[in-house]
């Protein structure tokens, strides 16, 4: 399996707190790799340092052996990063469709070629369809997105980054709030789109992080203090007793 | 319905231009003059409705272009094809500086910023000797190219309406194509567009500086009509005026701008005549201020949201 995307030494200040410690870790395509730590442990933090929407105080990201550690958020969009968020950021006005079809237009934007329409674009179209297909969407394709469940804007939160064509895939608790089902729904989305992309999942649900995760990452305060295999994980003594507790 | 409506703006200007020789000149100068106020309320809608930008400087574009008219005309006055590239070229170049800083902020801040920029640009005219100071300064001859001679009323009637014409189809082209589709996603969700990948400042100053030229196609337009030019065309309030008609004819939609051109012009004109509103003439401030405190505590879409009440499905 190869490395796609790597972190080395990443740090974050925010004036005399330190959220992000010093965190190394790496991220395979054909694999899940889960972030796991209580409030405040910084995992969003690394999560915003990786997609670029805040800059890393010090250490190094690199996608594919290239630096990105100063690169433009978008860029890194443009680069194959995608990423989803905590609190549901889609565009409550457009309908589904267009929701998912805008952000497939990040990839040919041409913005200059203002005689063609945007509905009419194949491209972004065809994108987009296959974003919602994958994440279970298509019934609701026409659909306001502000007036969907909470569950479907969490998957639409998704689509839309799917639809950007990734590679690597930054989910920040992408189960948040979700139903029984809908969570199975969404392991199963993962699932699939592991063989293709490489998956950071940032999540609170431990349940489904111990099934579908091939790796597990513990922060606490800010620090790494363990990367392993759910197994390895659950019966590290120094992980249960920062964080899991006895009775895991 | 909708099919139907979607032709409205093009019956408009085949009515004005058909009956455009008919009108006496009291109207003909009025419609003009608010159809240059329309293709300068339309030049902010891109910045507010379209992009959600709100800005307090408007003014200073029209104005600017306004200038440059006057400026680069001479004694023996001057070309269209020279003047009317000046100054759209001005106001642009201006709204790229502006919109280059002002664009690092937001909300509030940049509204302030705008406001402060346009203020600078205003005492530029008032204070100094570049313009004529606070009495502005006189065109000699009207622009010029070949048969179209803006001292003759007819021209500057057709050459205006062909000036909004234009103007609202380039913007129409914009709102669907994708480029107006990314400024419409960077009004409703910033933080999405960036993560989805794209250059969202770069995005934002492309709109500032064609709303910046399409202010100075304005300011060319008014210029041209009055032959004359004085620093209260860049003034704050005149920016607050044309953010007043967009949000009075409805924000989001190209004819809500030109509806809110019409209706303030109209309103403005009603409320000052003796001869419609007896002696609350001399105080139209304060009746127009209270007009529209009313239309907009009663139309909170603007007058363009009167449409979408009776048909649901609305006006584009």
């Amino acid at each position: 399996m190869s490395t796609l995307l790597a972190v080395d030494t990443l740090t974050r200040r925010f004036g005399g707190l330190v959220a992000v410690n010093a965190v190394t870790l790496d991220l395979r395509r054909g694999e899940v790799h889960a972030v796991i730590g209580t409030n405040g442990a910084g995992k969003s933090t690394l999560i915003n340092m990786l997609s670029g929407e805040i800059s890393a105080s010090d250490g190094r990201i690199s996608l594919d052996g290239e630096d990105i550690t100063q690169r433009a958020q978008f860029r890194r969009a443009l680069a194959g990063v995608g990423r989803s968020y905590q609190r549901t950021t889609i565009f409550p006005e457009f309908t589904v469709l267009e929701n998912c079809r805008l952000a497939a237009q990040a990839a040919t934007p041409r913005p200059w070629a203002i005689w063609q329409s945007s509905k009419q674009c194949a491209t972004s179209n065809a994108a987009a369809r296959e974003s919602l297909a994958a994440a279970g969407l298509d019934a609701v394709a026409d659909r306001i997105a502000g007036t969907l469940s909470h569950g479907a804007k969490r998957q639409l939160e998704v689509a839309m980054c799917l639809a950007t064509n990734p590679r690597v895939l930054l989910l920040d608790e992408p189960l948040a709030g979700m139903g029984a089902e809908e969570t199975e729904r969404m392991l199963g989305l993962l699932a699939n789109l592991k063989a293709s992309h490489a998956i950071l999942l940032v999540e609170h649900d431990m349940d489904a992080v111990f099934r579908i995760a091939d790796r597990i990452t513990v922060m606490v305060n800010g620090t790494v203090i363990a990367t392993g295999d759910p197994a390895s994980i659950r019966t590290n003594p120094e992980v249960r007793t920062a964080y899991l507790g006895e009775d895991h | 319905m909708q099919r139907i409506s979607h032709f409205i703006p093009l019956l408009c200007a085949l009515a004005l231009a058909v009956l455009g020789p008919m009108l006496s000149p009291y109207m003909s100068d009025l419609v003009v003059k608010v159809m240059i106020l329309s293709i300068f309320a339309l030049s902010l809608e891109l910045l507010v409705g379209m992009t959600g930008l709100v800005s307090l400087g408007h003014a200073a574009f029209y104005g600017i272009g306004a200038y440059a008219t006057v400026l680069g005309s001479g004694k023996d006055g001057g070309s269209i094809a020279v003047l009317l590239p000046l100054a759209m070229g001005s106001a642009a170049a201006y709204a790229l500086v502006v919109g280059a800083l002002s664009l690092r902020t937001r909300g509030v801040y940049f509204i302030m910023v705008t406001l402060a920029f346009a203020q600078m640009a205003f005492f530029v005219f008032h204070d100094t000797a570049l313009g004529g100071g606070s009495d502005g300064i006189y065109m000699y001859i009207r622009p010029v190219l070949g048969a179209l001679d803006m001292e003759n009323r007819r021209v500057q009637f057709y050459f205006v309406l062909a000036a909004l014409a234009g103007t609202y189809g380039f913007l129409a082209l914009i709102r669907r194509s994708r480029f107006g589709a990314a400024l419409a996603g960077i009004r409703v969700n910033e933080q999405r567009m960036r993560a989805a990948g794209f250059p969202v400042y770069g995005y934002k100053l492309a709109a500032f500086v064609i709303a910046g030229a399409l202010a100075g196609l304005a300011g060319f337009l008014v210029a041209s009509r009055d032959g004359v030019v004085n620093p209260e065309l860049l003034a704050w309030h005149n920016s607050g005026e044309v953010l007043l008609m967009i949000i009075l004819g409805g924000l989001g939609h190209l004819r809500g701008a030109v509806i809110g051109a019409v209706a303030f012009t109209l309103l403005k004109e009603l409320l000052s005549t003796h001869a419609i509103v007896g002696p609350l003439a001399d105080h139209w401030q304060l009746t127009l201020g209270l007009a529209i405190i009313a239309f907009v505590a009663l139309l909170p879409k603007g007058i363009i949201g009167i449409a979408s009440r009776i048909s649901p499905k609305g006006a584009a």
